[in-house]
């Protein structure tokens, strides 16, 4: 038995030793045809938002001038300050700012409560409820838009609250798309969490509430951050919900009001379009550029643990 | 004596059976009362509508009375309805093919270099996931524009003839695809990244000591060991896609002559614009038996996910 097993290395270690330049020089090319073809591939991701930057630069005369696309001749900021000294694109901004930043908030608080209780502390059809928490996940806004679009008409007509046509409104529709999942990830967080640490807290006399906020919170604080983020993205990008339920000028958020606004029947101002499309990307740019690990560990995590 | 012992006794364990029943009733309570957001929200806003489009879907258009299936044999006598579900299986299952084929190419290539590099590759190329689709369909859309398409503007110079991406029925059907697999790509990569992160290394010696090439090392190790991510991520990106709205409205808006449109935008035409909701539910609802498909196995696969852990 000894003797197989050390033949057994020895001709492995024979083997590795005599392929051992080949494998580094196939490990070189490897690499040299990964650089390549991850090149094209950062190419084609790329475009679009390059292109996005190139166009914000040029004046209207420049891109109707039909010249090099892909080159700006006369770079100016005409287009930023514009848009950002134009009180219709800073009222969808700040629009867009109070319901995502209310919505993350208000999501943050269920989803974090319901999770512990899901993960923790049983009760009669938490188990079914934390399935059913996931399986809503996947019911689609375009699935629920026109039933909530109806609801909301027939309270109008009920109460006389009128609900469609104000961008607080939206306020209650995105929990219908965050909940579920930030519910879901922080199960998956909550449960990882080893169980002596809870009862080393339940010994020392604190309450459930305690043991939440002061076990379970810190210890939990990157999926937080990593729901948080999602939450944030998934308001902020929405589409549909303000295209159908948001019409007036004052009442839009970013996406709808840069489509509506900015194309004027047939008109495209595509400086301004791309500049306004640019300044809207921004803010989740900026927080996946400081935050990309979380943002990473957010979007896996739903899959992953389970 | 002793029958008094006995019956201290008795009290006392009943008292203590009633403190240990309050106690579990208490806990339950609490932990009922820190779920009922949830239950209120997903209740109200999810669960409800749901069941409520059912129920729109069988009445008239101006929802004065019954009608059964009428809206689904009116459906199902139009040419476009059928065009519809054409396009939406079509856009949906290529999108996803596509996408989990890119994805996983270049999460190998990732997965290739050494390791410090990695953060800045994936990084860049997380970036189409990052911007909010209905931005980053604008800039396709002005570089597919008819009269400045950039892309003509390259082929122009290449010599190869111009193409009206947005005007051709097929064209078009290309292009929604193509920002669609754009966008979603990178979600397949990081996923695929992070399983692959997962193999084990000593396979690869093996594999290569045994005098496997690449494409076996791939196919026989890799493949088998990512199995059930490719299937969850397969399968919620197939959900996604097929009740994608952003991309199609923005880029094509169903058109041109409704070829391009999907269950969620041609739903949205009849709903909003055509204010029939009661035919523009009965649309939506089409999506639900993919979705209830979809849902069904990747729960199989979480749960089983779950026990292997």
């Amino acid at each position: 038995m000894t003797m197989t097993t050390a033949t057994a290395t020895a001709t492995s270690g024979k083997v590795r030793v005599a392929r051992y330049g080949s494998i580094s020089r196939g490990r070189r090319k490897t690499l040299f045809w990964s650089y390549v073809f991850l090149i094209l591939f950062v190419i084609f991701f790329l475009t679009p938002p390059v292109y996005m930057l190139i166009t914000s630069l040029k004046t209207s005369a420049e891109i109707s001038a039909a010249t090099n696309p892909w080159w700006v001749y006369h770079p100016t900021l005409s287009n930023y300050i514009e848009l950002l000294t134009q009180n219709q694109y800073l009222t969808f901004f700040r629009n867009s700012a109070i319901v995502s930043v209310c919505v993350v908030s208000l999501t943050m608080v269920v989803s974090v409560l319901a999770a512990f209780a899901l993960a923790r502390m049983r009760f009669w059809g938490s188990a079914t409820l934390a399935t059913g928490v996931f399986l809503t996940y996947l019911i689609p806004d375009t699935l629920l838009f026109i039933p909530l679009f109806k609801t909301f008409a027939f309270i109008h007509d009920k109460t006389g609250i009128e609900l469609i046509n104000h961008w607080w409104v939206l306020i209650i529709l995105y929990p219908t798309l965050t909940v579920p999942f930030c519910t879901w990830i922080m199960i998956g967080y909550f449960a990882s969490i080893p169980k002596e640490l809870d009862e080393a807290a339940l010994i020392d006399g604190a309450g459930y509430m305690q043991m939440l906020t002061r076990i379970f919170i810190p210890v939990a604080i990157p999926g937080i951050i990593a729901a948080t983020i999602f939450c944030f993205t998934v308001s902020w990008a929405n589409f549909l919900y303000p295209l159908a339920f948001t019409t007036s000028a004052d009442q839009l958020v970013l996406p709808v009001g840069i489509v509506t606004t900015l194309i004027r029947g047939d008109v495209y101002n595509w400086g301004q379009i791309m500049t306004g499309a640019l300044l809207g990307a921004a803010p989740p740019l900026i927080i996946y550029a400081f935050l990309m690990d979380y943002y990473i560990s957010g979007l896996t995590a739903g899959a992953t643990k389970g | 004596m002793a029958d008094v012992i006995a019956r201290d006794l008795r009290v006392a364990r009943v008292e203590r059976r009633i403190t240990l029943h309050k106690f579990a009733r208490r806990k339950s309570t609490i932990a009922f009362l820190m779920a009922l957001p949830l239950i209120t929200i997903v209740a109200c806003l999810v669960v409800y509508p749901a069941l409520y489009s059912i129920h729109l879907a069988t009445l008239n258009k101006s929802m004065q009375h019954f009608v059964g299936f009428g809206n689904f044999e009116f459906l199902f006598r139009r040419n476009t309805f059928w065009m519809v579900v054409e396009q939406s299986l079509l856009f949906a299952v290529t999108a996803v093919i596509f996408k989990a084929v890119v994805g996983f190419v270049v999460a190998h290539f990732v997965h290739n270099l050494p390791a410090k590099g990695q953060r800045k590759w994936r990084g860049m190329l997380l970036i189409p996931w990052v911007i909010p689709p209905a931005m980053s369909t604008l800039a396709w859309l002005w570089l597919f524009d008819p009269s400045y398409s950039a892309f003509n503007w390259v082929f122009a110079h290449l010599g190869i003839p111009q193409i009206a991406w947005l005007g051709n029925p097929y064209w078009a059907r290309f292009c929604v695809i193509l920002v669609n697999v754009w966008v979603g790509s990178p979600f397949f990569m990081i996923m695929y990244l992070a399983a692959l992160k997962s193999v084990p290394e000593q396979l690869h010696e093996a594999a290569a000591i045994d005098g496997a090439n690449w494409l076996q090392k791939i196919w026989y190790i890799n493949v088998p060991m990512m199995r059930n991510i490719i299937q969850i991520t397969a399968l919620f990106s197939l959900i996604v896609t097929f009740a994608n709205f952003d991309i199609v409205k923005i880029l094509t808006n169903g058109g041109p002559v409704d070829q391009t449109h999907v269950f969620a935008t041609w739903a949205f035409t009849l709903a909003i614009w055509g204010n029939d909701i009661p035919l523009g539910a009965s649309v939506s609802l089409f999506m639900a038996p993919i979705l209830a498909i979809a849902a069904f196995f990747i729960l199989r696969n979480v749960r089983r996910r779950g026990n292997e852990a």
